[in-house]
């Protein structure tokens, strides 16, 4: 590996600090398992890396019913998914968090890293957009947060500004009787990268009527995208299994993937809606509890 | 590139080493400490030939910096027999000839011990999912499988019998 200046803050304050005074060619260093390879394999070294291994709580997964879940930028991507409050109430967080890489990769990649790293397929993206989740991130200039809808700019790109961090992913307290789920399509069961993923969730009021649906595609786009028409075919309607199947078909109109490597536009788009229609189902199973 | 010393424990050892902050922590294992016992497969994190336990899980060495593992707890292939004793997986491997030319092994059984010392009865699934980040090429992975179950048989058998003389005291 070519060589980098190397910075181990001991708060997130200085991390910014460092960032704003080093200039361009910096990068946050969190799990590094996408940095690392960048490095190694695609020629891109940055002039210098800022670790967040000695911020404090920089791992730490935390949960209040006001303000919902908090995961800080260090947490491992098997710590987020192993954790009791997630598991409870954020199964499809679960789903999404198991299936990067192997477990090797999920006990050093960090979520928040994940989504930085900012790959079309990634697949925690999909369930964190559909539990409308923002990224709390901090520059020089103060602090913002932002919708992760809008968190994404292309591939491996983000809003995210030279100087800039995102400290933390705040993810909402589940509303009522809710539910959710995160399904990908690979050709091998692990060690793969999603040719479709959809995260659906949704919130039931009075016994099946749909009050709120949040859907986002992976993958089938330059960054994740909501499903916004297969949404409203929900929304304030009873649910049925033929009213989910007309879901997916208008998630799958809506949808213009690119054929690639790893699926044709057309694979994809059917993809899209056999996926969009498992998933609703399994979040509408998983809300009636 | 200014080098810094990263202190950290290795195999039970406290250890110090001076490295550039590019290099990873398999460079660091092999070159610096001389644990030639894990490889590098592909350099990138695909092949899991590099993996060491992280304060107990496995992770690929090759996609950690060095100065990451600053008062982390290592293990290595090299830190698993006790007094001369193999370690049941390592054991089982060679009775149930889990392993061909050898490249994947140690990874491969460190990878089995994470799993063992989290679940001691692990179904076939769970065994195939554990290793799932292993490759291997030579073995068709059913060998490797088969010295798994029977490391966890040892392994069960071993506490039993831990906990029956603790008992008795």
């Amino acid at each position: 590996m070519r060589g980098f200046a190397y910075h181990a803050p001991q708060s997130l304050a200085e991390a910014v600090q460092i960032l704003s005074r080093e200039g361009d060619g910096g990068k946050v260093l969190a799990g590094g398992t996408d940095l690392l390879i960048q490095v190694k394999e695609r020629g891109f070294v940055p002039r210098y890396v800022v670790s967040l291994r000695n911020v404090p709580d920089a791992r730490a997964v935390g949960f209040d019913a006001r303000r919902g879940l908090r995961i800080g930028a260090g947490a491992r991507l098997s710590e987020v998914a192993a954790h009791p409050v997630v598991q409870e109430r954020y199964p499809i967080l679960v789903q999404g968090a198991s299936l990067v890489g192997s477990l090797q990769i999920q006990n050093l990649g960090t979520v928040v890293g994940n989504l930085c790293n900012a790959a079309p397929s990634a697949d925690c993206a999909p369930p964190l957009v559909a539990l409308g989740a923002s990224a709390r991130i901090v520059g020089a200039g103060g602090e913002r947060t932002v919708l992760l809808e809008d968190f994404f700019a292309g591939p491996g790109r983000t809003v995210l500004e030279p100087g800039e961090l995102v400290a933390e992913v705040l993810v909402p307290a589940p509303e009522g009787r809710s539910g959710g789920a995160y399904e990908r399509f690979t050709p091998r069961q692990e060690m793969d990268i999603a040719v479709v993923g959809v995260g659906s969730v949704l919130t039931l009021g009075e016994g099946d009527r749909c009050l709120a649906a949040r859907i986002c595609l992976g993958a089938v786009a330059p960054t994740p995208v909501r499903a916004t028409h297969a949404e409203r075919v929900l929304i304030g309607q009873e649910l049925t299994a033929e009213r989910v199947a007309a879901a997916g078909a208008a998630a799958a109109a809506q949808a213009r993937p690119i054929s690639d490597q790893r699926g044709s536009a057309s694979y994809r788009t059917r993809l899209v809606e056999v996926l969009t229609r498992r998933t609703l189902m399994a979040a509408w199973q998983d809300a009636r509890g | 590139m200014a080098k810094l010393v990263v202190s950290f424990e290795v195999n039970g050892v406290a250890t110090d080493v001076l490295t550039e902050p590019n290099r990873s922590l398999l460079e660091v294992l092999r070159d610096s400490l001389e644990l030639t016992g894990t490889k590098e497969g592909c350099g990138t994190g695909d092949c899991g030939a590099c993996t060491v336990l992280l304060d107990g899980r496995p992770v690929t060495s090759c996609l950690l910096l060095a100065p990451e593992a600053e008062g982390r707890r290592v293990t290595t292939v090299e830190g698993l027999a006790r007094h001369g004793k193999l370690h049941p997986v390592q054991q089982t491997f060679v009775e149930q000839g889990g392993l061909q030319c050898g490249i994947c092994t140690p990874g491969m059984i460190m990878s089995a011990v994470a799993l063992l010392e989290r679940n001691p009865q692990p179904s076939e699934d769970e065994i195939r999912y554990a290793i799932a980040g292993n490759l291997c090429r030579c073995t068709g992975y059913d060998k490797i499988v088969r010295a798994v179950e029977a490391a966890a048989g040892r392994v069960r058998e071993s506490q039993g019998v831990d906990a029956e003389s603790v008992e008795a005291k």
